[in-house]
């Protein structure tokens, strides 16, 4: 333990970057040939595989493995890519052990499935490291389509349309390309990188023109896009982030989490990155564990993640509390929070214990904090959009929204998992419902 | 722990475990390593001629087939017999027999086809105080192109020929070593045995190319963009060797005569398939070669341990006990009806055995919407394709239809009789029922 990880309240350099390159390297080190093959050999090609039908993007997992365990894990990739241009992604942060992972049969043999997903990312890494692109663009059609939202969802449509041989502006409301790929998800799954280069990647196919810094509502209005543009998609996820609605929520030291996982994400010089030395994330989700554990891993001493529903009710998987526990974050279910109290800044979280039924117990405590990261979930943002089902765009079909003409997939759709795999399927899926309509349309 | 000390044709060893002529035993170093890790005998690399000996290619000498995880499953060779001066081989047999007088040692030979070559080495290899001689007629690359190694024994009258000059000139027990390489192993084998021989030991390796360079477009193993034919050996050729065994064990023509087992034997199980089908001892190369010396330790516990647990009191017991149940396909009982079943605990429902069925044999497997795999009798015919395919061993049985049920297939009651081809009303040439 280093000496300044003792020192109080928010500070940057708490570890050395020797230290903090340890702790953001790849979580899964990259499968090397000889490790492919013993992986891949222990694929049993099964019929009508389960691993396919948990995959929300279909991807032909025994085939691919097949083609890796002969050699040619160039055609692996064009396997995985022809169902899920982002892949390369996936293989990274898939909760595989809640996927194909989850319904491999040597799972139910052994406990031990075939590492599916470190294999699609030793196959569409080596295509990557090749600098191949395995697709062309059909003959342009003429047709334009607008895709908003350059995220999974937006990326995945925009590819298949192009592909097809339409014209398609991709939007964007950052400066960077990627949605959450480049500004969520944990560092420890996309180093160097990994975002910003699989989207160039994938932009070799042509036929897309990016974007950025157009966000809807603001520079883009949807009546506009209906209206320049032959179909639109929106793939435009949660902008809006739930509030606690507590007293002392303002205080200083309060953040949401995907803010401070996006600086994390974007920073050039990790021991710059400021961290309390007690932290405490209130949620149970993916992004609370992201959170948490990099937080640990940036050199906080004390990490508290509180969720205020039992362990089985968090959406972050078994693994991923699992991975929580191991890095050093204390995992506090069933408490939720009640008071933020400090002086200016947030010294401390208090709590109070409910049952399952989220009923009040009357016992509280606190835990000190320097640093409080909220992900209690984030919220669909903009106006004049399609209807909603709930709090997310009503669809029907492959992605179509109330509007004629106006496609929605990703988080911001209702229905399906919040999984960068289903924005894919999404996404795709919709590309091809605007393509089927417009050609019905010629 | 179960006696294995071995009686064969006159040469004990503390067991039926030897290692094959080949690498393995091309010297004194090797030999006694051999030893030490508990061989029990060992048959020397075969001696040529006296003069210049061959020369060996300076390229690779083997190629390999793997199974998962490159698991060797099958290995290829060009190697020739010993590239050493005859006088050191026999100075260092001669040593390693007086340090090892319980070991079996055997001297593997392989001159021209005149009597005089085969006098004058018969000669030398006595004063080494080995226990007997092999006759390679196996060999079959680089020394079949001179006329010798499986060039002789693919024809009988040759074999026969030699083996008679070898008991003339010889005192010493005669192995004739077969090649594979021929339509029909008993006719070789009854030449040996006409010839005087003791004993027969099979399989020599097997014609073969293991894999071609698509890159250079040369077979391999590749020597400057080139390859020739190699022999094979290890756990893939087993099934052939086998058949082959049991096919000298149980012909009229040399039933009884004594056989030393070889082709890919790699653990106890396989060394018992072969006693059981024959064999009175069995010789190893691949497993040697692949994983060492010590493999020959997990060969005795294991062979003491079933022993023990059958009963056996010398391998005797278990020599030639399969052999009455290899019969011609005709034989076999067309009343025995048997029907595939999956064990619903066992399954993991990988659905291997449904594919395999319905694809490529008679759709006798029923897939539910949740994966659930069951049989249906009624088109079922027992083909055994779902037990091969299936990766959990045990999941998926060929359980036997009693007698008086009715077959659900056929719909004609399973009978208690025994009837087969030669009886059977479709045999255009059946005889009748006695």
């Amino acid at each position: 333990m280093s000496d300044r990880m003792l020192d109080p309240g928010i500070a940057a350099g708490r570890l050395e970057p020797e230290q903090l390159s340890g702790n953001f390297s790849d979580l899964h080190p990259p499968l090397d040939d000889h490790e492919a093959l013993v992986a891949a050999d222990r694929c049993y090609f099964c019929h009508d595989a389960p691993c396919i039908t948990a995959c929300p993007t279909s991807i032909d997992i025994p085939l691919f493995i097949r083609q890796i365990a002969t050699g040619t894990p160039e055609a692996a990739a064009e396997t995985i890519f022809e169902q899920n241009i982002l892949g390369g992604m996936c293989a990274r942060v898939c909760p595989t052990e809640t996927l194909c992972e989850e319904a491999c049969v040597r799972e139910a043999a052994e406990g031990k499935p075939v590492l599916i997903g470190q294999l699609q990312r030793y196959a569409t890494d080596t295509v990557m490291a090749q600098g191949v692109h395995p697709f062309t663009r059909a003959a342009p059609t003429g047709r334009q389509v607008a895709v908003v939202g350059a995220g999974p969802a937006g990326l995945a449509c925009a590819h298949r349309l192009s592909m097809h041989g339409h014209d398609v502006t991709l939007y964007d409301g950052r400066a960077k390309p990627g949605g959450l790929n480049e500004f969520g998800i944990a560092a420890y799954k996309s180093t160097d990188s990994f975002a910003a280069r699989e989207v160039d990647w994938l932009m070799q196919i042509g036929g897309i023109t990016l974007e950025t810094g157009k966000r809807l509502g603001r520079e883009l209005s949807l009546a506009e896009l209906r209206e320049g543009f032959d179909a639109v998609f929106l793939g435009i996820g949660l902008g809006g982030v739930n509030a606690l609605d507590l007293a002392g929520e303002d205080r200083e030291g309060m953040r949401d989490a995907v803010d401070f996982i996006a600086d994390l994400r974007q920073a050039e010089d990790l021991a710059g990155l400021p961290i309390g030395r007690d932290v405490v994330v209130i949620g149970g989700g993916m992004t609370a564990v992201d959170a948490a554990v990099q937080a640990r891993l940036l050199g906080a001493l004390n990490v508290s993640l509180v969720y205020r529903r039992g362990r089985e009710r968090m959406n972050a998987s078994r693994y991923e509390q699992d991975l929580a526990a191991a890095k050093g974050v204390r995992i506090i279910t069933n408490a939720t929070p009640i008071a933020v109290h400090g002086n200016g800044a947030v010294r401390e979280v208090e709590f109070e214990y409910t049952d399952d039924a989220l009923t009040p117990t009357g016992q509280r405590f606190r835990l000190a904090a320097d640093q409080v990261f909220k992900a209690i979930g984030q919220t669909l943002e903009g106006p004049d959009l399609p209807e909603l089902d709930g709090r997310k765009i009503a669809i029907s079909g492959a992605g179509r929204t109330s509007l004629p003409g106006v496609w929605a997939g990703g988080d911001c759709s209702a229905g399906g998992d919040d999984l960068t795999v289903t924005a894919v399927a999404e996404g795709r899926d919709a590309a091809e419902d605007i393509h089927a309509s417009l050609g019905a349309q010629a | 722990m179960a006696d294995l000390t071995t009686n064969f044709i006159g040469i004990t060893s503390p067991n039926p475990f030897w290692l094959a002529s080949a690498p393995p035993t091309d010297k004194e170093y090797n030999v006694r390593r051999a030893f030490e890790a508990g061989w029990g005998g060992v048959v020397w690399k075969t001696l040529g001629e006296a003069g210049p000996p061959v020369v060996n290619v300076n390229g690779p000498r083997y190629g390999a087939i793997y199974g998962a995880d490159r698991r060797l499953l099958g290995l290829n060779n060009i190697e020739l017999i010993t590239d050493r001066s005859l006088e050191v081989n026999l100075e260092e047999m001669t040593r390693v027999k007086r340090d090892w007088p319980d070991r079996a040692l055997i001297a593997s030979l392989m001159v021209p086809v005149n009597e005089d070559s085969w006098r004058d080495i018969l000669r030398r290899v006595e004063d080494t105080g080995c226990d007997g001689v092999e006759l390679n007629f196996g060999c079959p690359h680089g020394m079949s192109e001179r006329g010798m190694g499986s060039a002789v024994g693919q024809v009988p009258e040759y074999v026969g020929q030699v083996a008679h000059w070898c008991k003339k000139h010889s005192s010493l027990p005669v192995i004739v070593k077969l090649t594979p390489n021929i339509t029909d192993i008993r006719k070789p084998a009854q030449a040996a045995k006409d010839g005087g021989a003791d004993a027969v030991s099979l399989i020599n390796t097997i014609n073969s190319i293991t894999s071609v360079d698509l890159d250079l477009f040369s077979p391999e193993p590749t020597i400057d963009g080139q390859g020739a034919h190699g022999g094979y050996c290890g756990p893939a050729v087993k099934p052939i060797a086998l058949n082959m065994v049991a096919e000298i064990a149980r012909d009229p023509a040399t039933r009884g005569m004594p056989i030393s087992g070889i082709g890919g034997v790699t653990t106890w199980r396989d060394a018992a398939e072969f006693l059981a089908l024959g064999a009175g001892n069995v010789q190893v190369c691949t497993a040697a070669m692949t994983y060492g010396f010590k493999v020959v330790q997990e060969m005795i516990s294991g062979l003491s341990q079933y022993m023990d647990d059958k009963g056996f009191a010398s391998v005797d017991e278990l020599v030639g006990r399969a052999v009455p149940n290899v019969v011609n396909w005709q034989d076999l009982n067309l009343n025995y009806v048997a029907k595939a079943r999956i064990n619903q605990d066992e399954c993991i429902k990988c659905g291997r055995c449904y594919a395999a069925c319905e694809d490529t044999s008679h759709q006798a497997i029923a897939m539910s919407e949740d994966r659930v795999f069951t049989v249906k009798d009624e088109e079922c015919v027992a083909c055994n394709l779902c037990v091969n395919v299936c990766p959990v061993e045990g999941c998926i049985t060929m359980e036997p239809m009693a007698a008086g049920a009715v077959d659900p297939r056929t719909g004609e009651v399973v009978r208690e009789d025994y009837a087969n081809w030669t009886t059977h009303p479709n045999n255009p040439g059946k005889c009748a029922a006695e």
